[in-house]
Formats: C-alpha cells, structure tokens, sequence
C-alpha cells in the first residue's frame, strides 16, 4: 500500500538528492551523469568567490534574522490575544479571517500588496486625491526587507497561531484559578503560567526556523526581483534560478543548491542538540 | 456566549477598548483589499473613472469583466488547466496519501520501519532546484502537466499528520473486521476512512490549495505559454501589468463604455484565482484543529 508513494519519493525526491553528484562535476547534459569529467571542489570554489552569492547569502541571512525579530514573536502574541477573547463564536470567526490569507498563493499576495500600496495602488491614489506626494512602497530596496515580512505576516502570521492557540488550550486552567486565587495579577499570570506552557512550542518552532535559515521561499523574491532590483531581492533560491538555470551552469547550480541543503542540514542537527540540553524534546528525540 | 470564570478580574474599560480596536484593524486588514478588489472587479468604466483607480464604494455594477474573461481566450484556458491539475492532483495525492498512511499506521506491517523512515528523512535534506529540474526534463516531462502534479504529489508532512490520525483509531476495531473476513482495502475504505472524514477534508484541501497556487513548478517546467495555470497568467496580467487583450469585439463599442475597464479585468483575474479558496475553505475550516495539531504534536 506504502509502495506507490515511496516509489515517487524516490524518483523525485531521493533520485535528485543523489543526483547532487553533479555538483563536483563539469556536468553536461549531453553526456549524461557517467561521462561528465570529475573537477572536485572547483565550483565550490567558484560560489565563494562570486560575488553575487555573497549578495544572495547575505540577504537571505539578514531576512531571515529580521524575520526572527520582527515576524517570530507575532502568532505568539495574536494567539494570546485571541485566548482571551471570551465570546467562542466570535473568536472562530476572527480565527477563520486570519487563517485565510495562508491559503493564498504569493502571486495573489504580491499583486493585493500592489493593488494597495503601490505606485498606482489605493494608498497612492488616496494620497494624490488628498494632494498629497504619493510614495510607492513596491519598487524602493531599503524598504524591501519591511515589505516582505509585512507580506509573511499578513499571509501567515494568523496561521501560525493555531499551534499556539492549542499549546494554550493544553494548559491547565486550575493553575490560573489557583494563581488568581493567590493573588496574581493578570501580567503575572501570563508571565508565570501562560509564557512557561507555551515555552516547548515556542522552541520547537524556533529550530525549525533556524534549520530553515536559509530558506526564505522562492516565490516571494522571484516575483519582485525586478521592481526592487537583485542587489535587494536577490536571495539563494532566486539566485540559483537566475545565475545557472536560465544559463545551464547546471554544476554550479547544483553545488549552490548542496550548500544550502548541507548548511540547513547542520543548522536542525545543531539546534535539537541545543534543544535536548535545555530539555525540552526538539523535532527528534534523542536516540 | 461563554461567562468570564469566577477568579478571573473584570477587564477595564481601557484594556476592553484596545482589545477590540486591535482585533478589528487586524480582522480589516484581512477583508478591506478582499472587498476593494471584488468591488472594483464588478464596476463600470464609468464608476472606476470616477473613483480614479481601485473603487471603495459601491456605485454601478456590471458583470462585464467577468463575461470578458469566460468569453474564451487566455484566461478561459488557464482556468481550465488549473482546474484540471487540481482535480487529478488532488485526487492521485489523497489516494496515495491515504494508502501510505494506512499501510504505516499499523505497526506489524512488512518494513514497516524502513519506510517511515524513507519518509521522515524528506523532512531534514531537500535535494534543490537543478536535480529536480534534470530529473523532470530527464523523464520528458517538460511542458506536461504531469511535471506539475508528480514532483509534489506526495507530501511527508501531510502524510505524518494523516498516519497520527489513522494510529488513534484502536487496533480491535479493525482486528474484528478483519476476523469477519474483510480485505485490507475494505477495512480501510469502510471502517477507517469514515472514521476520518475531517483529517481526510484538510488534507484534500491542503493539496488542492498546493496544486491551484501552484506557481514555481510552473515556472520551472512549462515554458509553452498556452499551456499556463492561472497563477502564472495572474502574474503577468496583474503584477506585471500587460494589458488584457479584449476577445474580438472591441470594434462595436461607439460610447466607450461597453467594454469593461481593463482595472476590472485585472480585478476579476484575482478574483477568479481566489475564489475557490474561499468557497471551499469555510467547509473545511472546522476540522484544522484537530486535523493540523495531532501532526504538529506526533510529527
């Protein structure tokens, strides 16, 4: 019954992870992955000193620590936020809002995004009715790092709640009772019962985040590299599409997209270590 | 309406007003460009004149736009294609899931360890752009539709959280079927599958959302322009702003006003590209909890 599945796991899965060979080669489709000449680390060599890389990796580091910051925290607080809402019908409808927008696709985002804050979006036509300068949010590279984690947060951030709404509906009320009893204010309260519960789910996410470090999707910079430009968008993925797939430098793809594999590879290894000394569970249990 | 337990502090007015505020921006920020877009999609030339772009409030109607658009042409064809995929995706992706989960979920089952283990390893290394891209051109799949449903028809994650959910379902249940006699299909389409409409409604969904967004593999594998998905035609009408060319009858219109604004047309291809999320999405909704935390917690 399993067999069907597994079989295309491994034509597109493992195959291709196999396949990765080709990155310590000089790999020619015409000649196929047995007869294309062996060049050892040469195009490892190449990606560090490309300069475009540094930029890709560079941006896709400082999106993603801005992201840790800026984007992280925000499921956490609306899931609490949402708890303390008493009214059940009123709270799913607010959780079906939010939930929504995971749902859509990133070129349906990017082009609401557009719709609304862009140099012939809504704010801009607002702003000139008003008499006012219009300022397009879309096409300026300083602000792009803010653009693209308003976008995650207004696609996802309500999704991201809905494991922290459980962690929440996991603990236990009576200690709330008994600390309102002793007499615990709220604030202290959600420092000393609600942040502690949440605190296992909190880190699970966060090595999966850190794991996924260099992975800050495809989809999202592919479609507004060209308004901002790559010095700004440019990120791993784009880059590996831009740089070697639309010029067949499949090896040098390759070793860019194994170093990203192996990089993100290290990081999950190394943050359920940290996980497991701080005692909590991480994604795999120690063996 | 739940009551405030007893311990709990009556909120002050200050904390009760931001609290509202807050979860109203948040609930506005979600609906209002939703509401714009359908609004402008079913304007006039005239009304989106008027407002100078994007129209907020209702003034006169039309269904021009949408008429435009089904009338043939490209956008016709690439709704039909992102249904077709959708569909056939869905369907291959659920059954397979569903046979792996099953088959994985009973701990006697031959290499039943192995296997799993095939799956979760999915979970810490993704093999990257340029193998996958070789192997698809490899299998002659470039500018199939295939190429857009078989590299990720099957997901381990979704298949994690269907396994969890099958593992509740106690061993006896099954054990006394399969004494009267019942196959495994049987017990697994009369007995199990009933047991699990809601996991089953999410994961459809979560599929289908995967293969009608579907825009990377897209881009990736189908260079033939005829044979687009609808997110790639939404990507160069909408974001990239090529003008949608008007099926024919452009000649007979003496007052300017018969065709449909081009701003509607675009607001129409969003509007189509996500419709049906939001039409199946409020049946599904129900079920994300639990169908989504027993994965999140087992996974």
């Amino acid at each position: 019954m399993t067999i069907p599945a597994v079989g295309l796991l491994l034509v597109f899965h493992y195959v291709p992870t196999l396949g990765n060979v080709i990155a310590f080669q000089d790999y020619s489709p015409y000649d196929g992955v047995a007869g294309s000449p062996w060049v050892g680390l040469y195009n490892f060599q190449w990606l560090l000193s490309d300069p475009e890389f540094w930029t890709a990796l560079r941006n896709t580091v400082t999106i993603t620590a801005f992201q840790l910051v800026f984007y992280f925290p925000i499921p956490i607080v609306l899931a609490v936020l949402l708890d303390s809402v008493l009214s059940r019908r009123l709270r799913l409808f607010i959780q079906g809002v939010v939930y929504m927008p995971h749902f859509f696709s990133w070129v349906l985002v990017v082009a609401l995004f557009q719709q609304i804050l862009g140099g012939a979006g809504l704010l801009a036509q607002t702003l000139r009715q008003a008499g006012h300068e219009p300022w397009n949010v879309m096409t300026n590279p300083d602000a792009f790092i803010v653009l693209v984690t308003a976008q995650s947060v207004w696609k996802d951030a309500g999704w991201g709640t809905i494991i922290f709404l459980a962690a929440l509906a996991a603990i236990n009320t009576s200690l709330y009772e008994a600390a309102a009893v002793d007499g615990a204010s709220r604030w202290r309260r959600l420092w000393h019962i609600t942040l502690p519960g949440l605190r296992p789910v909190i880190l699970l996410l966060l090595i999966l985040r850190l794991g996924d470090a260099l992975n800050v999707g495809f989809e999202q910079f592919f479609l507004q590299r060209d308004a901002v430009g790559a010095e700004a968008a440019e990120v791993l993925d784009t880059f590996v599409y831009w740089r070697t797939l639309m010029t067949g430098a499949w090896s040098y793809g390759a070793a860019a997209g194994l170093f990203k594999g192996l990089v993100g590879l290290i990081l999950i290894v190394v943050a359920n270590k940290v996980a497991h000394r701080f005692g909590e569970q991480g994604i795999y249990k120690k063996s | 309406m739940t009551t405030r337990p007893v311990w709990q502090e009556r909120p002050t007015v200050f904390g009760l007003t931001l609290k509202t505020v807050v979860l109203t921006l948040i609930v506005l920020a979600m609906v209002y460009p939703l509401y714009v877009v359908v609004l402008t999609s079913l304007s006039t030339a005239r009304a989106v004149t008027e407002a100078g772009g994007l129209v907020t409030l209702p003034g006169e109607l039309s269904l021009d736009a949408y008429r435009e658009l089904f009338g043939g042409g490209v956008v016709t064809r690439a709704v039909l294609v992102s249904t077709g995929v959708t569909v056939v995706g869905t369907a291959l992706s659920l059954g397979l899931t569903i046979l792996a989960a099953y088959g994985l979920s009973r701990p006697g089952s031959v290499l039943h360890r192995p296997l799993l283990f095939v799956f979760l390893l999915t979970f810490l290394f993704t093999p990257g752009m340029i193998p996958s891209y070789l192997i698809v051109r490899e299998l002659g799949l470039i500018d199939s539709y295939w190429s857009l449903i078989l590299p990720t028809a099957v997901s381990a994650f979704n298949l994690v959280v269907m396994r969890a959910f099958f593992m509740n379902i106690p061993g006896e249940v099954l054990d006394s079927a399969r004494i009267d006699g019942a196959s495994d299909f049987r017990i697994l389409w009369r007995i199990v599958l009933p047991m699990s409409k809601g996991v089953t409604a999410v994961i459809g969904l979560f599929y289908a959302v995967g293969y009608w967004n579907a825009f990377f593999n897209a881009v990736l594998y189908i260079n033939d322009n005829t044979k687009w998905p609808l997110q790639l035609i939404l990507r160069q009408y909408v974001q990239q702003g090529m003008n949608v060319v008007p099926n024919q009858r452009a000649v007979d219109t003496a007052a300017g006003y018969a065709l449909p604004p081009n701003l509607a047309i675009k607001m129409a291809i969003i509007v189509v590209a996500l419709m049906p999320v939001l039409l199946i999405y409020p049946f599904v909704q129900r079920h994300f909890t639990k169908g989504v935390i027993i994965g999140a917690v087992k996974g």
